[in-house]
């Protein structure tokens, strides 16, 4: 028999997850009770049921007992629905005959009273023994995925994905949002613990980039929106107009030399505005692509409309094109990798440290880009008084660990600091002082680098820094900035005056995550990162299928972390791209025609238009490719003529009444 | 009211948000009342106002329901939906002598398994406070001025069976 | 020749359209009176109480009996009719779900006799005299059956067979009911004798309906002129007929008023009210609170509204806070 109730035989499996549930839930009392409910003819069980003889016990069951409907009693569905499934299709049933209880994460792990939660667990027994009894057999459709792949962001995560799967022969888009590929990692000078220059290794990469032909770079170029589904995804791509034509440029610049602006006058971003740039530039000599633009904010042809232009005059390839407009394109894909990466705490918001009030504090990127031999000192550790340190303060946790800004560790700013404070040593030959609440160096080499520090010479001085001030105590102190700590090693409050103080600010979520989110249809965790769909069995997935994450989008993290998870991400959208098509869950929802009188009450309600009217039979149809099985119309459907597979009325009805059966 | 009275509520959660922080909550060790019986939908969407009804009067002493956050639905607009049949069915339950702390929507997205743990423990102490719905207790003391239905069967628990003819097998008799 | 089917009528708490009804079926009724016996019909011809109790059980083929049930004497009526009829049909809106007398399942019976025996303002009632049970006057004793706290659909009573709905039943609907028990040609037992299908398949203004109604308010038929070609819904009416079993024709739409749900619901759905409150609201246009609550007012009584005629079968059946024993005790 398929479908109907008339012989319903269940079999029905309680897991004790070691002790997970059975610690809290009498595994053994729920077994015996679900043997006494009507239609159960097997009832055990069993330690761990997800294991391979958990699940070969269903399928010995439904062959030696005739089962035709199997109801597990476990973790969430969430987690092992697909598992228990597939093994109850192994054996020859129909896998949506089988029903998974949430009884870990809904009742031993919530729950302390151990009498409770076996009486809420006997309850939620009965009624998907209940629920289960209605169920039908049912198909999943098959639906082609298209193999192009979309990248947003063009980090060390997003390059590292793209290449990826570009190699393996599939057609990636990646786009990023400023002028050039290479994020954060960009304006990095060297990288810890091994201390290779940044550039050195990134470029080469964002080069690749550019020249794969199966990577369509978008620069300067955001996503605007996303329709559609795994698979199938209809995204519009805005770009921005350079006013160069980004395919005719070479990059030689002799228009940046010509510019009207003689001298570089406005704050260059790449630098974290500690130079300056002309209107017409490039972000930095490796920019990728390596194509100059022009910025109508500070460009007096666009501000004044009475510029002689002498950049078009400049160039030989006749690249200028300062008429161009905004370009929408619009690609669809099978697959999306978000690595749209982070912000850096903005210092600011901890006025203790006097970020933006004393011109020597500095922020941990800015001295990045100070000890960058391409950077606005050419690598020199001038201040911005002009003077050198010979005192340099290295302040950790900067926004992290607070109640006040941000809760989390940013697990990359002990060992950035470590970095910064070699190479602070290194080229300006400074005493450098690091202030930390914790040292955090797990990792490959890490630790090995903390010590290598304790040898140079570095000093270290655990406790948070109270206050960065000018006031001088002291004739030493004078002109110094004083650091004001507990050093709750030695176990007092120390003065310690600095020339040069770095604030190591940690990782926050970028401005716009939200609205990124939304577009993605994807969730952020408390903190505002994007939310993986299982922290530890599926960090690169979300709660949308085919919407995958890599880099510091999702969490802070250094760069052999973000490149693994870009590799891991690319892998799983290979995956799902390679194997050419999806297999949808049934859940849709259906109307019977002879029931529906055409009130057209439903076709309003679907967002994704799967509900249309039929002019012909005069009643609605619901196109099941189209629909995605949330159930809204079900539940609107005045005269009750839309069923939904898996979620039909009299499965939650009954659900609803055996769960209170005892009440 | 007994005193040993523990309120059932019966909970709809979206699978989405709402039931996925019900997860959270159970990997975050969150303890929280026992009171609860959650019922997984795939969207507040589908939460039918009978289900509501039903749940009541199959001896609910309170309903929860559970959806992702304005703007956040999976299904874009599907807690739209639900919010604005909760706003007149919350009024029509009020005409209907149903206290309002026995029926509440949340907004539960998945990162936000303390507020399941917040919601639920808060909405067992209402309840509790309220005392017992106990419809099907009701429904038998409405009954006991009229005779046993002649067709109720031995032992049924509610002699006038208000469903009886919902769960027929009805044939189409155009 | 055999003998003919015998054919009860019985009326309880209703207004007496349902009897009505049978009238108009017009020439149709020479028909049926030429095919069946009836047996007992107290308003238009002379039955006693006592003729039925004399017949044996089961004697009468068909019993149709209409109204609800809120007194003891209806109760006991209506037992009695089960056991002397095979097959008992509740006939119309107020036997089949409480009908317009089960709105008062929204008060308690002692508010409903303060209202109609002294606050009423047509109510002339100085002495503030209530019927009683029992009164005794020269040595005589003069009963009352009981009122009931409830009102009661018939099933919420007695076993039904079947169901005809409607306030009242169409003639073309008792017609069908009285061919199908001639011909012996009746559907399984619990069918309400009406299409399973939704007043909208035969509404006549169901095309003028468009695909993308938002409702940016709700108006009230008595306060508002009603388009005579528009969907009532569409005009921002509160329309029950997606909600409502066919059958009926559209009497109301064609009389350019919006359904108000007598038919009850098809049998796919266990409350009517929450169906079409579903329905409704799902499309209200605004997606804030204020916002929808304010297009929601246009709605001021949900319940009257929405359980018009079923409140009895609504899943809650009364007010569930009336305290009926309480108020016994504080009299």
């Amino acid at each position: 028999m398929e479908n109907g109730d008339s012989k319903v035989r269940i079999g029905f499996y309680v897991c004790h997850c070691g002790t997970n549930i059975a610690h809290t839930v009498d595994v053994a009392s729920v077994a015996k009770y679900a043997a006494g409910l009507p239609g159960v003819v097997v009832a055990r069980d069993y330690k761990y049921m997800c294991s391979d003889p958990g699940q070969d016990l269903i399928g010995e069951d439904i062959r030696e007992h005739g089962l035709n409907r199997i109801v597990v009693a476990a973790c969430s569905p969430c987690l092992h629905e697909a598992t228990f499934r597939t093994a109850t299709a192994r054996a020859g049933l129909n896998p949506f005959f089988c029903h998974l209880v949430n009884i870990r994460e809904h009742a031993s792990w919530v729950h302390t009273d151990r009498a409770a939660a076996t009486e809420k667990v006997q309850d939620l027994v009965r009624a998907a023994c209940g629920r289960v009894r209605h169920h039908k057999a049912l198909e999943r459709k098959r639906v082609t995925v298209r193999p192009e792949v979309l990248i947003v962001g063009g980090g060390i995560a997003g390059i590292q994905a793209a290449l990826t799967i570009a190699e393996s022969g599939k057609k990636v888009y990646l786009v990023e949002r400023e002028p050039t590929i290479g994020g954060h990692m960009a304006m990095f000078d060297k990288t810890f613990p091994t201390l290779d220059c940044a550039a050195c290794i990134l470029t080469p990469k964002m080069s690749q980039v550019k020249a794969h032909p199966n990577i369509t770079l978008w620069t300067y170029s955001e996503v605007m929106g996303v329709e559609g589904f795994v698979g199938n995804f209809k995204v519009k791509v805005r770009r921005k107009p350079r006013y160069v034509n980004e395919e005719v440029c070479v990059g030689c610049m002799e228009c940046i030399e010509a510019c009207m602006y003689k001298q570089p006058k406005f704050d260059d971003e790449f630098n974290q505005r500690l130079g300056k740039r002309k209107p017409v530039y490039i972000p930095f000599p490796q920019a990728t692509p390596k194509v100059v633009l022009i910025d109508p904010e500070t460009c007096l042809h666009f501000k004044t409309g009475k510029c002689k232009q002498p950049c078009i005059a400049s160039c030989s390839r006749n690249a200028f094109d300062f008429n161009a407009e905004e370009k929408i394109e619009d690609v669809e894909v099978g697959a999306i990798i978000v690595a749209t990466g982070f912000k850096p705490f903005d210092p600011a918001r901890s006025p203790k440290y006097g970020y933006g009030h004393f011109p020597n504090v500095y922020t941990s990127l800015e001295v990045e880009r100070l000890v960058n031999a391409s950077g606005p000192t050419g690598g020199e550790i001038v201040m911005r008084d002009g003077r050198k340190p010979k005192s340099v303060g290295i302040v950790h946790c900067v926004g992290s660990r607070n109640l006040q800004t941000n809760r989390w560790c940013s697990k990359v700013c002990c060992m950035y600091s470590l970095k910064l404070a070699h190479l602070i040593k290194e080229h300006a030959g400074a005493e450098v002082y690091n202030f930390y609440i914790d040292m955090r160096t797990p990792g490959k080499g890490y630790e090995e680098f903390y010590n290598q520090l304790l040898e140079e010479g570095v000093h270290f001085v655990r406790g948070k820094v109270a206050e960065v001030t000018d006031w001088a105590m002291t004739p030493e102190e004078e002109g110094k900035l004083v650091m004001r700590v507990e050093d709750t090693l030695a176990g007092f409050v120390r003065r310690i005056p600095v020339d040069m103080v770095v604030l190591s600010v940690g990782l926050e979520p970028r401005e716009d995550s939200q609205e990124v989110r939304r577009m993605f249809n994807i969730s952020c965790s408390s903190e505002g990162f994007f939310l993986e769909r299982h922290p530890k069995l599926a960090p690169v997935d979300t709660a949308t299928d085919g919407v995958y994450l890599a880099g510091a989008c999702q969490g802070p993290k250094d760069i052999p972390d973000s490149v693994a998870q870009a590799g891991a991400a690319a892998a799983q959208a290979m995956a799902l791209i390679d194997k050419g098509y999806i297999e949808m869950e049934p859940n849709t929802a259906f109307i019977e025609e002879k029931e529906c009188s055409g009130c057209k009450s439903c076709i309003p309600l679907c967002p994704y238009t799967a509900i249309s009217f039929n002019e012909a039979t005069v009643k609605a149809v619901i196109n099941e490719a189209l629909c995605k099985g949330c159930g809204t119309c079900v539940a609107a459907c005045p005269s009750g003529s839309i069923k939904q597979n898996l979620f039909e009325d009299v499965e939650i009805f009954s659900e609803i009444e055996e769960v209170l059966a005892n009440a | 009211m007994p005193e040993t009275f523990e309120p059932r509520i019966v909970a709809f959660f979206c699978n989405w948000c709402t039931y996925t922080a019900a997860d959270l909550a159970g990997v975050s060790r969150m303890r929280y009342a026992p009171n609860v019986r959650i019922i997984r939908l795939m969207c507040s969407g589908r939460v039918d106002p009978q289900f509501i009804l039903e749940a009541f009067a199959r001896g609910a002493d309170g309903v929860l329901i559970g959806g992702c956050h304005p703007n956040d639905c999976h299904y874009i607009e599907g807690n739209y939906k639900c919010l604005r049949r909760f706003r007149l069915l919350r009024r029509m339950l009020d005409d209907m002598g149903v206290e309002e702390k026995r029926c509440r929507l949340e907004w539960i997205s998945a990162s936000e398994g303390d507020k399941v743990k917040k919601v639920i423990n808060e909405m067992v102490e209402q309840v509790r406070a309220l005392g017992p719905l106990d419809l099907p207790g009701r429904f038998r003391d409405w009954d006991k001025e009229v005779a046993a239905l002649e067709h109720a069967a031995p032992g049924a628990s509610e002699p006038c069976d208000a469903h009886a003819h919902a769960h027929k097998e009805e044939a189409t008799h155009a | 020749m055999p003998e003919k089917p015998k054919i009860a009528f019985y009326w309880c708490a209703s207004c007496g359209g349902c009897e009505e009804s049978v009238v108009d079926l017009a020439e149709d009724i020479l028909m049926v009176v030429e095919n069946v016996d009836i047996v007992f019909w107290p308003v238009a011809m002379d039955f006693k109480k006592k003729d039925v109790e004399a017949m044996p059980d089961g004697s009468i083929t068909a019993c149709f009996l209409n109204g609800a049930i809120r007194t003891e004497e209806q109760e006991e009526m209506a037992h009695m009719l089960r056991r002397k009829a095979k097959i008992l049909i509740a006939y119309g809106a107020c036997a089949h779900l409480g009908g317009i007398p089960a709105l008062a399942n929204q008060f308690s019976k002692e508010h409903v006799m303060e209202w109609a025996y002294d606050k009423c303002p047509t109510v002339t009632n100085p002495s503030r005299t209530r019927p009683q049970t029992s009164y005794k006057d020269n040595g005589r004793t003069a009963t009352l059956p009981a009122f009931r706290n409830v009102v009661r659909a018939l099933d919420q009573v007695v076993d039904v067979d079947y169901y005809i709905p409607g306030c009242a039943p169409t003639p073309a609907l008792l017609k069908g009911a009285v061919v199908a028990l001639l011909s012996g040609k009746l559907p399984p037992k619990g069918t309400t004798l009406a299409p399973d299908i939704a007043l909208c398949d035969e509404c006549p203004r169901k095309a003028s309906k468009p695909t993308d109604v938002g409702y940016p308010e709700f108006k009230r038929p008595h306060l508002a002129r009603i388009d005579p070609n528009l969907c009532m819904l569409a005009q921002g009416f509160v329309c029950m007929g997606p909600a409502t079993r066919g059958g009926c024709g559209a009497l109301c739409i064609n009389g350019n008023m919006p359904c108000t749900g007598c038919f009850g619901p098809t049998s796919r759905v266990r409350d009517q009210g929450a169906k079409i409150l579903s329905s409704i609201c799902s499309s209200v246009a605004p997606k804030d609170e204020a916002g929808i609550d304010a297009v929601l007012e246009g709605i001021p009584d949900p319940v009257g509204t929405f359980y018009r005629y079923g409140l009895a079968h609504c899943l809650l059946r009364r007010k569930v806070s009336l305290n009926d024993s309480a108020e016994v005790a504080a009299k």
